[in-house]
């Protein structure tokens, strides 16, 4: 891991207004992604975890300027993104992909599948006609189909043939980083393990560094390098995978973990269930996001936030139960 | 022993399309025990739910069937036998939302938006029951406390979309257990639901198992909650049972080579990294594939029998059945280490 980090998150917001009366005026907001910093590095996959509501996708839309930042720095080699025009941006985007989660409604029903992959190529001018046809025949034989796949249309294809398209249209212009966004998430189980080793294998091959978003524990474990956990808009815990599965800091990681089901029937795990339902990002409780679930609360986390900081040797939480805690690095104050 | 409350025999649910006949579920038998949790488990167009709605008598006719065998249901309390399959539509309006349950896979969608939570709760008492518009509140707000839902008076009074997920799902159980039924089909009940939800959803469905004594037959494709769950596990694949077997059995000694790639192809959360297993090629669609083993284009171990005969669902030991021709050889087990799959 090189020190310098490729991609850096400063501070990020976004905030969706709510429109309400006759006027449509906005009466309040919902804060999806509120306050997250995080650092990545190149040659890593950071994933990132959460469960439905949580602000990870927004996140990783936000970072691409999908939808645009409401405050923020994402600093991407050293220049920011969010300060960037819209032609600037647009040539930033061959460093930056993107994989989405729904391979039925991401790939248009229109094009064939050249036309699909051409268009990145094309929209920042690599190569000619004759090379473009020749560049997505490789990138098809790299991620597992055949060469001729280049005429037909998405529904001649099954859901992870799909996929693996999605991902060839993001590898095909060769970009430093790629952001998926719950990329198996819609693909059944056996498929499923072939499009994480293909993931894989691509990495290593091409070097890429990938943000991965997804809701299922066990999924990103197997493919990250660090894992943040995210609720109610909050970063709550980011660490290495090995340090946040061998020893969870934050409540919420602890039962979130306990509650995966595990395919093992000899497995007895002491299970956390949590009460209640995720509280509305529209109107998030005060202090800790966390504290009408989180079973150890304590009467500070009601009016306090608690800061996110370095609790033990790059295992950052947010959390007041570790407030008497030396910090490991430097403390934030 | 006691006669299973729920038994599957060679049912055969066909859909007629333009493309032609689609065997969805072709020849599947399994039985369901009183108070037993047996899970059926297996990937998107294996059949599972359309098993279900042909035991609720709820598959779309036309495009869909049911071509062939027979449902059994015994009912201890009134002390009856039918065949599902052959019964009158009047009889089974009486079972159906009474006697047998069912919780489907969306809480989005699978709640009336019109009507408010407590009428739908006791819309099947009232049409099976009889009983009075107050007793009939009264166990609407009975339900929604036995299902976990923090103030019952009110929520009873509310209409769906002032309900997350999660507290939609518990009112799909709640609907599903008002009528005290024998045997509950679930239908990927957790599946839309986020995981500290799901583990609630799960807890609940297990008191529920333990308190009353209701038969569970759950659909999923998820093998960790069948871990959590089942006492028993259909394993079904492309139409057709292709291993049962109790839930030890199944996941730590598979015999199918798909049961054994589907369990070795999921990413653990307890387990160091390796790479992957996976099961090359993807999941058949219905009715492509008609002669021999429908997993043989699958299959590491598939050998020229597997392509031109159809196998038959062999006895192993005790209840694990297992359709693979790897174990006829003998008419009986074969020794572990010839047949587990790289292990």
């Amino acid at each position: 891991m090189t020190v310098k980090p490729l991609l850096e998150v400063k501070h990020l917001k976004k905030y969706f207004p709510i429109k309400g009366g006759i006027f449509g005026r906005p009466v309040g907001e919902v804060k999806a992604v509120n306050d997250v910093s995080f650092e990545v590095y190149e040659g890593e996959v950071l994933g990132i975890v959460g469960e439905s509501g949580c602000g990870k996708s927004t996140t990783g839309k936000a970072l691409l300027r999908l939808t645009e930042p409401s405050d923020g720095e994402v600093i991407f080699e050293g220049r920011d993104v969010t300060k960037m025009s819209s032609e600037e941006m647009r040539k930033m985007r061959r460093d930056m992909q993107m994989i989405f989660q729904d391979p039925y409604a991401s790939l248009n029903p229109r094009h064939n599948v050249g036309k699909i992959l051409g268009e990145p190529l094309l929209v920042h001018g690599i190569g000619d006609k004759k090379d473009r046809a020749e560049k997505v025949k490789e990138i098809l034989e790299i991620v597992g189909l055949s060469g001729d796949h280049a005429s037909r249309y998405p529904h001649q294809f099954s859901g992870g043939q799909r996929q693996r398209i999605g991902i060839a249209r993001a590898l095909i212009v060769r970009p430093k980083l790629i952001v998926c966004d719950e990329p198996v998430s819609a693909l059944d189980v056996s498929v499923q393990s072939q499009i994480l080793n293909l993931m894989e294998d691509l990495q290593e091959e091409f070097k890429l560094t990938y943000i991965f978003i997804a809701h299922d524990l066990s999924v990103v474990k197997h493919i990250s390098h660090r894992i943040g956990v995210m609720y109610l808009g909050k970063m709550v815990e980011l660490s290495s995978k090995d340090n946040l599965y061998r020893e969870p800091l934050h409540p919420y990681t602890q039962s979130l973990m306990s509650a995966v089901p595990e395919p093992d029937p000899d497995l007895k795990k002491e299970r956390i269930i949590l009460e209640g339902d995720v509280p509305s990002p529209s109107n998030p409780p005060s202090g800790c996001p966390f504290h009408t679930r989180c079973p150890k609360v304590m009467d500070m986390c009601k009016t306090e936030v608690p800061e996110f900081r370095e609790i033990r040797d790059s295992h950052f939480a947010a959390c007041h139960l570790y407030n008497e805690e030396e910090p490991a690095g430097q403390q934030i104050k | 022993m006691k006669k299973p409350v729920l038994e599957v025999n060679r049912l055969r649910t066909h859909f007629f399309t333009d493309n032609g006949e689609i065997p969805a579920v072709d020849d599947v038998s399994f039985h369901i025990e009183a108070g037993e949790v047996l899970g059926v488990v297996g990937e998107s167009g294996c059949g599972k739910s359309v098993t279900s709605l042909s035991i609720m008598g709820l598959v779309p006719n036309p495009p869909g069937k049911i071509v062939g065998g027979e449902i059994i249901y015994r009912s201890e309390k009134t002390n009856s036998e039918e065949d599902l399959v052959t019964i009158s539509r009047k009889k089974m309006r009486g079972i159906r939302g009474n006697q047998l349950a069912m919780i489907f896979q969306e809480p989005m969608t699978s709640l009336d938006p019109l009507f408010k939570i407590g009428f739908q709760i006791t819309e099947g008492l009232r049409k099976h029951r009889n009983i009075s518009k107050k007793a009939a509140h009264n166990k609407a707000v009975e339900m929604l406390q036995l299902v976990g839902i923090p103030r019952p008076h009110e929520v009873v009074n509310e209409y769906p979309h002032q309900l997350s997920g999660g507290m939609r799902q518990r009112v799909m159980i709640a609907i599903a257990m008002s009528s005290d039924p024998e045997v509950l089909i679930a239908d990927e009940p957790t599946t839309a639901l986020d995981v500290t939800i799901q583990a609630q959803i799960l807890e609940l469905m297990k008191k529920l198992n333990e308190e009353k004594g209701t038969a569970i037959l759950l659909i999923t494709h998820d093998l960790g909650v069948v871990a959590e769950i089942c006492d028993r596990v259909v394993v079904m694949y492309s139409g057709k049972v292709v291993e049962q077997g109790s839930v030890r059995t199944i996941l730590k000694d598979p015999k199918h080579p798909y049961t054994q790639g589907l369990i070795r192809s999921l990413p653990k959360l307890t387990e160091r990294d390796e790479r992957l297993y996976s099961i090359p090629g993807n999941v058949p669609k219905p009715g492509s594939i008609l002669k021999g083993c429908r997993f043989a284009p699958r299959c590491p171990h598939v050998f020229d029998r597997c392509i031109k005969e159809d196998p038959e669902l062999l006895q192993l030991e005790g209840e694990h059945l297992c359709r693979c021709f790897l174990y006829a050889e003998e008419g009986g087990v074969k020794d572990d280490s010839e047949t587990t799959v790289g292990s």
